[in-house]
């Protein structure tokens, strides 16, 4: 490994790192807000080397990993997610009546599992960051389960979620073992099996299928979704944000980088699984978020749906002429990064709330009730990351469908675009509802005190998604960087 | 500058209100108001340079900044005589529905102007927004504040109505998004220019099936704006749940922004499409002026009514964009402000009326001419207004909108015309339940209005007999851009 190699892995070492010093600063010192600082300085200078390393030349480090603009964008989306997700985290924390420190080592594994993710282009290396993020979650998922505050949805949560997430990883483990007995190499670009793949091979479309099957499952496309409900409900609400950001952007990135190097008869073959379940998840996701009475339950079936959304953008990505195929890798990249930030402002609003009480984040949406006149600033939030979510101008939100139908015009997808006006127009009703809700006139009159620092997240967060809507040139510029 | 200082106006005031209103609601009525006259004040500036007889263009104002340079996007506000027309329209409404505000709205006075001042600059920049992008993003950013002024102040049923009418325009302006991108990807597969502006698009050729779909996108998203049948379902239940203001807008103006669309966007943009459509969109005209005349009759709910009524007379205008003459065409314009002026002063009657006697419905009214004089009076004015009294302004836009469409469809002109013995049937069936007749038990004693109340009333009575005696004045403002805009429809 040369010095340049070694300079391109720098975020990763970083995040690595942390894991390291938290876990030696526990043995000295318990202090939660040092153990806090300290994970976020950590993801922030993390981001920060992976975003001004954009526009350097790619880098293959190993063969398991590729550092190049793609993986620096998302990598550092995750990390800033990750970065979110700490901050929101302590307030949460500081209320709960658990040992929270050992919670950020979690944290920092997980972000590093997800960073691995992103930029892997080898089986061996998605695999294991896969299993660091998801083995770090099952932790975190369950970390609250023995807390008196917490109703058994928690232990509920963790089991659920530590069982089928190893159901889903034995598919696809399988479905890996399968394509290496065929290709006789772990790489993902399987342009280097001699004479390309082909169809005729039952191990390569059977292990094909199970690895798609495995990529679902985390992606929460139905039918693969059952998890993902009672996961997002029981889980804490800042580890919940990081399932629904930081989990579905490296997850989708690595289904990208697999797709692009797909062709031919096994291209159609993987797409019709994938436009089967962008329609199972757009139309079932929709319905089923529109009676949900727990928002973190509504907010599941709602990354349901978008993730439902996102698939267009892979399916355009095949009809293979090459504007085509910029515009729908940049229409991703775009979604996954507006998609992030509007999910964590909903998230950050949540995990606030539930820091003071509760009943915010495991009870129905009646807490909910004139929070706009009580609580104006997170109410707002609420309301700008529901609009976001629904895709209204000047939030990120529309940018993210604006370049969805852009690309399904352009590749000529109607049936997916169909659906995707449909599915947009239902979850209008569930955005709305939650708005409404926020509206009503106030029936008690409760204390909610809101920190500095925690004012300070929600504002940067609600500033990130409006920036995104309102003035989206920037960000564009980085992800055609990324993508070319 | 002007169109931008009248946006700016507008939307500062929306702000500065919310953060006075915590301490004092009185002192965000009048900062709103103050927002209103300094938009006004811009606004009278841009109407003296339209009568500039040195400007050839008919372009008044012309400005443009990029924005989101991937696709083309830009800054792109313009006026012209239309346009003009209707932001005029859009301010004097203001000041009405916000006299109505005066004293009905009283809790959580400073959010209920910011919306409300949202919503009017959001209108204003639907009506000067040539790039299709920016159209699409004040078209829906109208929607939030008015979704939130019903919603938040509305009556009994306001959170099912305000729903119901944030989905109807969101889904169907779904579809104009997706027409409105493949537009401009046939246009760059025909120029090689990937541009969201209407000078540009206009020259797009967009004969043919696909340009038939395109046209279809929008039309569905104006439709339910408008509203048409059969996408009209929305509007009894926005329109009744509304607070008065936020009836005042919808009626006035934000009914408007559909006919401008038809207007704008889909003759200019797709003729061969919309030529080829005119007969349907003639004929759903024709039922919606027909059948919600007929729905009007049988409502009790006062407000309701005058929500079917609208739909009556937006039926005319369809009618009058598809015939696609000049004589039609002005007559559109007209029946625009005619209507946008009526029903805003119908409106504010039921609110007035829902004040004093606590109920909308007609039949627990009846005798009020006998204690309320005053408003017995002008609620007749309203309501023969509103069935084409002639020497006001709606029997101009009425009777030019039905010689302008004899023209082209004759039968259509004809069915039309029974709409003409509908409206005097729905009009006075107001007047004879609510103010005739003796006085309902309990429902004595109400006062007659206040100076207030005069002034906001007096304001939409004066442009209505303006308009009806001398519509000159709005004729000679829009007939250059009307021109331009047929010219630009007849098609290749």
């Amino acid at each position: 490994m040369n010095w340049l190699e070694l300079t391109s892995l720098m975020p990763l070492l970083l995040v690595a790192s942390i894991s390291v010093i938290l876990l030696l600063l526990i043995a000295f010192i318990r202090d939660h807000k040092l153990i806090c600082w300290v994970t976020c300085i950590g993801f922030s200078m993390a981001a920060y080397l992976a975003f001004t390393d954009m526009g350097n030349t790619a880098q293959q480090v190993t063969p398991l990993l590729i550092i190049d603009d793609f993986s620096r964008l998302l990598g550092g989306v995750v990390l800033l997610v990750s970065l979110a997700c700490a901050w929101m985290s302590y307030a949460y924390l500081e209320t709960a009546d658990e040992i929270s420190e050992e919670y950020y080592i979690l944290l920092s594994l997980a972000a590093l599992g997800a960073c691995v993710l992103v930029a892997s282009n080898h089986f061996a290396s998605m695999f294991i960051g896969l299993e660091l993020m998801s083995v770090s979650l099952f932790a975190m998922v369950g970390y609250m389960a023995h807390s008196k505050q917490q109703t058994n949805t928690t232990l509920e949560a963790g089991v659920k979620y530590m069982v089928l997430s190893g159901v889903s990883s034995s598919f696809l483990l399988f479905g890996v073992a399968l394509i290496y007995a065929y290709a006789g190499n772990l790489s993902i670009d399987l342009q280097v099996v001699a004479g390309g793949p082909q169809l005729q091979s039952g191990y390569f479309v059977v292990g094909s299928a199970l690895l798609l099957v495995g990529v679902a499952f985390k992606m929460s496309w139905i039918p693969f979704h059952m998890w993902t409900p009672d996961v997002y409900q029981g889980a804490p609400a800042p580890v919940t944000g990081f399932l629904a950001g930081a989990v579905k952007v490296a997850v989708f990135a690595f289904a990208m980088r697999w797709l692009m190097m797909a062709q031919g008869d096994y291209l159609d073959l993987l797409l019709l699984g994938l436009t089967v379940m962008a329609v199972l998840s757009m139309v079932m996701g929709n319905l089923l978020a529109l009676r949900q009475n727990n928002l973190k339950r509504l907010l599941g079936y709602s990354s349901i749906a978008h993730m439902g959304y996102v698939i267009v953008t892979l399916a355009a990505s095949a009809t293979h002429g090459a504007t085509t195929l910029s515009t729908a890798l940049e229409g991703a990249g775009i979604y996954l990064l507006t998609y992030a930030s509007m999910t964590m402002l909903a998230f950050a609003v949540i995990s606030q709330l539930a820091a003071q009480d509760r009943r915010f984040e495991s009870g129905t949406l009646v807490h909910y009730e004139g929070l706009l006149f009580q609580q104006p600033l997170l109410a707002s939030c609420l309301i700008l990351a529901m609009l976001a979510l629904a895709g209204m101008p000047l939030t990120a939100g529309f940018i993210g469908k604006y370049y969805l139908v852009l690309v399904a015009v352009d590749s000529q997808l109607w049936l997916l675009l169909g659906l995707l006006v449909l599915g947009s127009s239902l979850g209008l009703y569930y955005y709305l509802r939650v708005i409404l809700v926020l509206c009503k006139t106030p029936v008690s009159d409760r204390q909610l005190v809101l920190g500095t620092s925690e004012k300070l997240l929600l504002l940067l967060l609600a500033a990130t998604t409006l920036w995104l809507g309102l003035y989206p040139t920037p960000v564009i510029e980085w992800v055609q960087l990324a993508i070319a | 500058m002007q169109l931008l200082g009248i946006i700016i106006s507008l939307l500062g005031g929306g702000v500065l209100a919310l953060m006075v209103g915590r301490q004092s609601p009185v002192a965000s009525r009048w900062l709103s108001l103050a927002s209103l006259v300094v938009a006004s004040v811009f606004y009278t500036s841009l109407w003296l340079d339209s009568t500039n007889p040195l400007s050839t263009s008919i372009w008044l104002l012309h400005m443009d900044w990029p924005w989101i340079e991937r696709f083309g996007i830009h800054l792109l506000l313009a006026t012209d005589g239309l346009s003009l027309v209707l932001i005029g329209l859009t301010l004097v409404l203001g000041y009405v529905a916000l006299l109505s505000a005066w004293h009905e709205i009283n809790h959580r006075c400073g959010l209920f102007y910011l919306n409300f001042l949202f919503t009017l600059a959001g209108v204003v920049g639907v009506f000067s927004a040539l790039d299709l992008f920016l159209f699409f993003v004040f078209w829906e950013v109208m929607l939030v504040p008015m979704f939130l002024i019903i919603a938040i102040w509305g009556h009994e049923g306001r959170r099912y109505a305000a729903t119901k009418f944030f989905i109807y325009t969101q889904a169907s302006s779904l579809l104009m998004l997706a027409a409105m991108v493949g537009l401009v990807l046939l246009n760059q597969q025909q120029t090689g220019v990937l541009s969201f502006s209407w000078f540009t698009l206009n020259q797009t050729d967009t004969s043919g099936t696909i340009g038939m779909w395109l046209m279809l996108g929008f039309y569905v998203a104006f439709l339910v704006k408008l509203p048409g049948l059969p996408v009209h379902n929305w509007l009894p239940d926005a329109h009744t749940q509304a607070p008065t203001p936020g009836s005042i807008l919808l009626a006035g103006i934000l009914l408007k922004t559909g006919a401008y669309g038809l207007l704008r966007f889909v003759w200019p943009l797709f003729p061969d499409a919309a030529s080829a459509f005119a007969p349907i969109a003639m004929g759903l005209g024709v039922l919606s002026v027909l059948y919600a005349a007929k729905l009007a009759f049988a409502q009790n709910d006062l407000k309701r009514l005058i929500a079917y009524t609208s739909i009556s007379h937006m039926g005319f205008v369809s009618l009058g964009i598809f015939a696609w003459n000049h004589l039609s065409l002005q007559g559109t314009v007209m029946q625009m402000v005619g209507h946008g002026l009526s029903s805003a002063g119908l409106f504010a009657i039921a609110g007035l009326l829902q004040q004093r006697l606590h109920t909308r419905a007609l039949d627990e009214m009846g005798g009020l001419w006998s204690q309320m004089p005053k408003l017995a009076a002008l609620s007749m004015l309203f309501a023969v207004a509103a069935l084409g009294l002639p020497g006001l302004a709606n029997f101009v836009g009425e009777f030019m909108i039905l010689l302008g469409v004899f023209q082209v469809e004759p039968w259509a002109a004809s069915l039309a015309a029974l709409g003409m013995i509908l409206a005097p049937v729905y009009a006075l069936i107001i007047m004879q339940k609510g103010f005739f007749g003796a006085a309902v038990d309990g429902k004595t004693g109400a006062l007659d209005l206040n100076a207030r109340e005069m002034l906001m009333l007096g304001l939409l009575v004066a442009g209505l007999v303006l308009l009806g005696f001398w519509p000159n004045l709005i004729f000679t403002v829009t007939a250059a851009p009307v021109d331009y805009l047929m010219q630009l429809g007849k098609g290749g």
